[in-house]
Parts: C-alpha cells; sequence; structure tokens
C-alpha cells in the first residue's frame, strides 16, 4: 500500500514535495519509507546539469532555459547548489535571485541547497531529490553544481546531459581546465558571447574538442549564448534535446542511469555506515580511543581503521 | 536527526537598498543556518510561493520605504492561507516605533530597526524556531 504523503508526491504536491526535500536534507528515516515507494515512479525526466566557474551565468542560463522548456510545455525542477561553510555549517544560497521571475509558475519547482560536507559540487542529498522532482511529473530536472574549478566534476553521475559553461576571457586557462571539467562535457556553452575574446575561446574549445573527440561518433557541440539577452537560448534547448535522442538511440541512456543509480547506492552505504560507526555508542568508545593512541603515535591511522572495521564486522 | 534552520530573507516592495538585508542574511549564515536570499522587489505572494519550495523555517522581510504595513501584513496573511503558519515572520527596516506593536499583533513575530545588534536576531531566530 502507497502512503499517503508519497500519493500528494506523484501527485505533484509543492508542498509535500518541499517537506519531503527537508527530510532527506536532514537524513531522516521517515523519508526512507517514502523514497522506497516512489522509485517506481522514476526514471520519465531528463536530467540536465550545468557547471562551470563562478560568474559565469549558470543561474542566468537555467532561468532561460527554463522559460524556453515552459513554452514547450515542459514541467521543470531546478536543484541549485551552493557551497556550506565548513566552519559555521551556514550557507547563503543566492541562485534563486536570477529565478524568482519563475516563482509563480506552478509548473516549476526550485530548490536551494547547501553541500553540507559533500565536495565534488554536489549535495549530499541531490540524488534523492532528483527522484522526487523525478516522481512528483518534472520532464526536465536542472541541475546548477557550486561555481566549479577543476575537480568538481561529480556532476556526470547524476545528469543524463552535463553542460560545461565557460566565458571568454579566461585565455590560457581553458587550457588548465582540461584535466577537469572540460572533460565532462556532452554540450560546450560558451556565455556572454558579447564579450571581447569570444572568437579566440571558441577556436581554443573547438581545438579542444578535435582532439577529445577525433575518435568518437559524436563530436561535443559548441553553443554561444547571450543569457541575459535570451540570445540563442532556443537553439541551446534543441541541442539538448538531440544530446537526449542521442542517448536513447545508442542505448547510452540506460548506461548512464546506471552510472547514477551505482553512485547513489555507494552515497546511502557511505552514509549509514559512517552514521552507524560515528554515533553508536560503543563505537565512540574505542574511536575516541584510537584516536588518542593515533596522537600519542601509538598506532597508525591505517592499524587504527583496521581495528574498526574489525570490530564491525563482528558486530 | 540533524536538522538545519532554513530562513528566507526577502525584500518586498519598490526600494532597492539591501545592504541591512545582507547583513542579516550573512550573520545567520554565520549562525550555521541556510538561508535563501531572494533580491529585490518581491511581491508577496512571489515570497510566499519561494517559503513553500525551500520549506523554510523563517521568513524575513527587509523593507525601507514605509509600505510595510500593507506589504508585511500581506506576506503574514498569504502564509496562514497556504497553510504556512508555523513559519517565523520577521520584520526589519524603517518601522516607526507605534507600528511595532500593531505588525506583532497581525503576525509578524519580531521587528528588529537599525542599530540592532546581529546577535540578538540570530538568539531569537534560535529560540522561537520549534526544534
Amino acid at each position: 500500500m502507497i502512503k499517503p504523503i508519497s500519493e500528494k508526491i506523484l501527485q505533484g504536491d509543492q508542498r509535500s514535495i518541499a517537506k519531503l526535500i527537508t527530510l532527506v536534507e536532514n537524513d531522516c528515516e521517515d523519508a526512507t519509507e517514502i523514497m522506497k515507494d516512489i522509485h517506481s515512479h522514476t526514471g520519465k525526466a531528463h536530467v540536465i546539469g550545468i557547471t562551470g566557474v563562478m560568474g559565469c551565468g549558470k543561474s542566468t542560463l537555467i532561468y532561460e532555459l527554463t522559460k524556453q522548456f515552459r513554452a514547450n510545455g515542459k514541467k521543470v525542477g531546478i536543484i541549485a547548489i551552493d557551497p556550506t561553510s565548513q566552519f559555521s555549517g551556514g550557507a547563503l544560497l543566492g541562485d534563486r535571485i536570477r529565478m524568482m521571475e519563475l516563482a509563480m509558475d506552478d509548473g516549476v519547482f526550485i530548490r536551494s541547497m547547501g553541500t553540507r560536507g559533500m565536495l565534488g559540487g554536489l549535495a549530499s542529498a541531490v540524488y534523492d531529490v532528483v527522484e522526487i522532482m523525478d516522481a512528483s511529473g518534472k520532464d526536465i530536472i536542472l541541475v546548477e553544481t557550486v561555481g566549479v574549478g577543476q575537480a568538481e566534476v561529480d556532476i556526470i553521475k547524476i545528469a543524463d546531459s552535463t553542460l560545461v559553461v565557460i566565458v571568454p576571457g579566461l585565455g590560457d586557462s581553458i587550457q588548465t581546465l582540461k584535466a577537469g571539467i572540460m572533460e565532462i562535457a556532452d554540450i560546450y556553452v560558451v556565455n556572454k558571447a558579447d564579450r571581447e575574446g569570444v572568437e579566440q575561446t571558441v577556436a581554443e574549445v573547438q581545438s579542444l574538442v578535435d582532439i577529445e573527440c577525433a575518435n568518437k561518433e559524436r563530436k561535443t557541440p559548441i553553443v554561444q549564448t547571450i543569457a541575459k539577452e535570451s540570445h540563442n537560448i532556443r537553439e541551446l534547448v534543441e541541442t539538448i534535446n538531440e544530446h537526449k535522442k542521442y542517448l536513447e538511440e545508442t542505448k547510452k541512456l540506460e548506461k548512464q542511469r546506471k552510472i547514477r543509480y551505482e553512485a547513489e547506492l555507494v552515497e546511502i552505504i557511505r552514509k549509514k555506515l559512517m552514521n552507524f560507526i560515528f554515533n553508536e555508542e560503543k563505537f565512540k568508545e574505542t574511536i575516541e580511543k584510537l584516536l588518542h593512541q593515533i596522537s600519542i603515535k601509538k598506532i597508525d591511522p591505517h592499524t587504527a581503521s583496521e581495528i574498526v572495521l574489525e570490530q564491525f564486522i563482528k558486530k | 536527526m540533524k536538522r538545519k534552520i532554513r530562513v528566507l530573507i526577502a525584500k518586498p516592495g519598490l526600494d532597492g537598498h539591501d545592504r541591512g538585508a545582507k547583513i542579516v542574511a550573512r550573520a545567520l549564515r554565520d549562525a550555521g543556518m541556510e538561508v535563501i536570499y531572494t533580491g529585490l522587489h518581491q511581491t508577496p505572494a512571489m515570497i510566499v510561493e519561494a517559503a513553500i519550495q525551500e520549506d523554510v523555517d523563517v521568513v524575513g522581510l527587509s523593507l525601507l520605504s514605509g509600505a510595510h504595513m500593507t506589504l508585511f501584513v500581506d506576506v503574514a496573511v498569504m502564509l496562514k492561507e497556504k497553510g504556512l503558519d508555523d513559519v517565523l515572520l520577521l520584520g526589519g527596516g524603517i518601522i516607526p516605533k507605534e507600528d511595532i506593536p500593531k505588525l506583532k499583533k497581525k503576525g509578524i513575530a519580531g521587528v528588529f530597526g537599525p542599530g540592532t545588534p546581529v546577535e540578538e536576531i540570530v538568539d531569537f531566530v534560535k529560540k522561537n524556531v520549534l526544534q
């Protein structure tokens, strides 16, 4: 029997969606049962990741993309992630500022999330939030990562299509980005294309694509946009839709989804194990003792971890 | 369950001064809360919709134009209409003293004028959010 709250999620009730997201963010056990209910209703949404350096226009681009998807009759969920302070645990979530115009459209649901200790550009609960929005009937889910540098590439685990946004004027730094976020793009977006140096930026990305995709059936497209002026957004949406079609035709979508579920499974197990080991009273004592012994050099962290795991397996 | 306090800071109405709102937002963040800032020129309906989707515990309104008796109260009424009775509603900005009791009667739980130490606001939030 499906629970009444799960039923409301499936019907797309805004309040219930919002409440459930809070529960999964807070690692609340009540949420687990609902998540079990709704999983069989997921898989329909096209999950699109948007990543790029700080200030490249991710939020504005999402706003424009959403307007275009809405014009095409699609329901849209937006997950906007900003960093949580390592020190205070607090976060200032400001991506919504550029999207407030969408607030009154009941075909759009926007949620801001803090990373809450997760590295890689995502928030730990993001897998669950994607499932919730998917189950609630969103056709498109846009996931905005934190402003990234080189290593925040986890978005590819969750997105069917990953957009890497760059802006003119980064100069040689595209070269240094190469090893990180430049490897994960399904589509390159050169935003702020009215800026000086856009030709050079596009040429640099193009030469990168020529090398990377030399032996591939699909060459990563480059789309130039000026998000602030809604310029070329329709073309970008078409390119995104083409990528989805490509994934379906080549059966790569299934593979991509498997990657997502694997990442999600690993994350759930990791959380449960860590909670178990670091919150159980019995372990707490052991860990305190071990920490002391490590600090006085009586044992090393590797041996300590073996002791903890042994105790765990015995249990 | 480790719960994090979530706060929406919003600027209703037409004035464009958000320095105070940003300082309060920072202080709440530094106190370990997740703060969502909406930016300028929001209608009460937009603020309430954002409060629903973001599932916040607190809504803080900042207004310097003098329209607080209308706009603050509109937000309070709409929050209730939408069933968000448990949301703590706060106001700040240039609010004449004689208006404060009237606002409180309408459901604005705390009103903080210029010169309020931010610690006072942080403490008020921590004390009044149902844990």
